[in-house]
């Protein structure tokens, strides 16, 4: 079962939720952590893995042979993200804007370019104390973290669970993190900002046609709007973690909130529990 | 023209509400919002669309099932694996329109697509350029440039010298967009070790687009011993801290009121938020 956990906006807890998730399974399942907000990765500051294996990240990018290129512009012509510019008597490259489809050298009527890898960014894989765990780094300056977030999505392990970190927001990283997850987990906070966020979320798992319930992380801080939209909009609540600074100053630290305070294991193994159910209902409901 | 951008890297340490209190402090200014993913500026300065437009951007390839011949070329050739079953899978799709090159038969064409809308606004503090973002699109990085540019038009157009934007969380394709070429970026970070870590790679994301930076940590008494990493951490990489904002529920309750904190109360978030305007200000007329 592959779970994934959004919010929206950033700052909300996925972090707290993800790790307390993990940390609360592995002793009765196989467990793997994906850490696909590549941009801020921030699982391994609380689970400190041992990463035991790396591989580069690369987009295949063109590279023109200018003893066999004719200057006819085709290359140009075809790049939807303009990233070939052909003068009369040069052709030029403009790498962080190729993303790599493979059509100026296919296309190419003299067979002039080739395509050569440029790295973007890192995958990261090992071990947390029992945990499996992987991440994906984008590196400083790049703009692309869909490919990162592809190459730790490839690393996911089908047999038990899987559960996957996302970015902040509803764009093109969200929603490659989210796809093909059995469910998504919603973590917001009750204010105006985690409302309105909350409920961009939520149009993007539906669109994705994917379960979701939500956790209402600093339970107390703010006003009661978020608990009336999940009303309203049949999503269940299925965890409440209240405003407590003592689990802001561990969190602060680095340290998983189960960890801190073991007595939030069985929190998380219930909402595990009503995760997997709403899982069954879904998979055994005729409307499938 | 000088032009802020509040970023953190990280989601959730209080950009928007820091910009929102800028919006009630600076006087001559143009407002812009390049978090057009998960706006959230709007609920502090409630804006008065004046202009509404649609943002068109980015293609998606399209199979006329009718042309088809089946021959799966274009599947096998897209790299981005959006192509099944002869139907085109528009949340994978790229856009880059090899497919529609390849096709022997044409039976693929590439349609542009609506990705969502952006807005010219009034607000009680002046004007304020901010976008929508449709579910699930491509081209936040494209959106934001436009808001930026909207903002830059305005600005000259009413003879403001300042544009202030929040910017999105992240170091990814939207906050360069929203970075390269600004004046000066305030980094707000809070006293965490995921705030730590996220201010040095957005700090790096600065540093390889020219842009200087200067800090702000908030929420800055609630780990004393990270707070002074972060003035450490700073002070060895030449970032001015300009304001060390303490933890206060008054910032969600000015949310909650729809209102800019240095509005809502005078206390020791508004007062840090004032000073680091003044630093700001300083800073940009040297």
């Amino acid at each position: 079962m592959i779970i994934s956990i959004a919010s929206g906006k950033g700052g909300t807890g996925k972090t707290l939720v993800a790790t307390s998730l993990a940390l609360s399974l592995k002793e009765n399942t196989r467990v793997q952590l994906l850490d696909c907000d590549v941009e801020e990765p921030n699982d391994h500051i609380f689970l400190k893995p041992i990463i035991s294996e790396s591989q580069a990240v690369c987009i295949p990018t063109p590279k023109v042979d200018e003893a066999k290129c004719t200057y006819c512009g085709r290359c140009a012509e075809i790049c939807a993200y303009h990233a070939i510019v052909v003068f009369p008597k040069t052709a030029l490259v403009f790498a962080p804007l190729c993303h790599g489809c493979g059509a100026c050298s296919y296309l190419c009527p003299e067979k002039a370019i080739s395509e050569e890898n440029r790295e973007i960014g890192v995958v990261e894989w090992g071990h947390s104390d029992g945990i499996q765990f992987v991440q994906g780094r984008l590196n400083v300056g790049e703009a692309m973290a869909v490919p990162v977030i592809r190459a730790v999505k490839a690393r996911t392990s089908h047999d038990g669970i899987a559960i996957i970190d996302v970015s902040p927001g509803t764009s093109c990283p969200v929603v490659e993190s989210v796809k093909g997850s059995d469910f998504c987990l919603l973590v917001t906070e009750p204010t105006p900002f985690g409302l309105n966020d909350l409920a961009l979320a939520v149009e993007t798992v539906r669109m994705l046609k994917i379960p979701c319930g939500v956790v209402v992380n600093r339970a107390g801080v703010g006003d009661e709007k978020v608990e009336e939209y999940c009303r309203k909009e049949d999503i269940p609540i299925l965890l409440t973690i209240p405003l407590d600074t003592s689990i802001a100053h561990l969190c602060s630290q680095g340290i998983p909130l189960v960890e801190g305070k073991p007595e939030w294991k069985d929190s998380f193994l219930r909402l595990f529990d009503a995760i997997g159910e709403m899982v069954n209902e879904r998979d055994c409901s005729p409307k499938r | 023209m000088k032009e802020i951008v509040v970023l953190s890297g990280k989601g959730g340490t209080g950009k928007t509400s820091i910009v929102g209190s800028f919006a009630a402090l600076a006087k001559d200014k143009v407002l812009a919002d390049c978090d057009v993913d998960a706006a959230d500026l709007h609920l502090l300065l409630q804006p008065v669309a004046r202009e509404k437009q649609e943002f068109w951007s980015g293609q998606a390839a399209q199979i006329d099932s009718q042309k088809c011949i089946q021959c799966g070329l274009c599947q096998e050739m897209c790299r981005f694996e959006a192509i099944k079953d002869f139907k085109v899978d528009s949340v994978s799709c790229e856009g880059c329109g090899f497919c529609a090159h390849l096709c022997p038969v044409q039976a693929i064409a590439l349609r542009e697509n609506m990705a969502g809308h952006w807005f010219i606004s009034d607000t009680r503090y002046g004007p304020l350029v901010h976008a929508r973002l449709g579910i699930a699109q491509e081209n936040s990085g494209k959106l934001v440039a436009l808001v930026r540019q909207q903002a830059r038009e305005l600005a000259e157009k009413q003879g403001s010298s300042l544009i202030i934007s929040d910017g999105p969380p992240g170091i990814g394709c939207p906050v360069i967009s929203s970075l390269s070429g600004a004046s000066l970026a305030v980094l707000v970070t809070e006293p965490t070790l995921s705030g730590i870590h996220d201010m040095e790679r957005v700090l790096g994301v600065c540093r390889h687009f020219g842009v200087p930076a200067m800090a702000c940590i908030n929420k800055c008494d609630s780990n004393d011993y990270n707070t002074y990493q972060i003035v450490r951490y700073c002070h060895s990489q030449n970032v001015e801290v300009a304001a060390q904002i303490p933890f206060d529920n008054t910032v969600t309750e000015a949310m909650i009121q729809g209102l800019p904190v240095v509005e809502y109360r005078q206390n020791d978030v508004s007062r840090q938020i004032n000073v680091l305007w003044e630093t700001i200000t300083g800073r940009l007329t040297n």
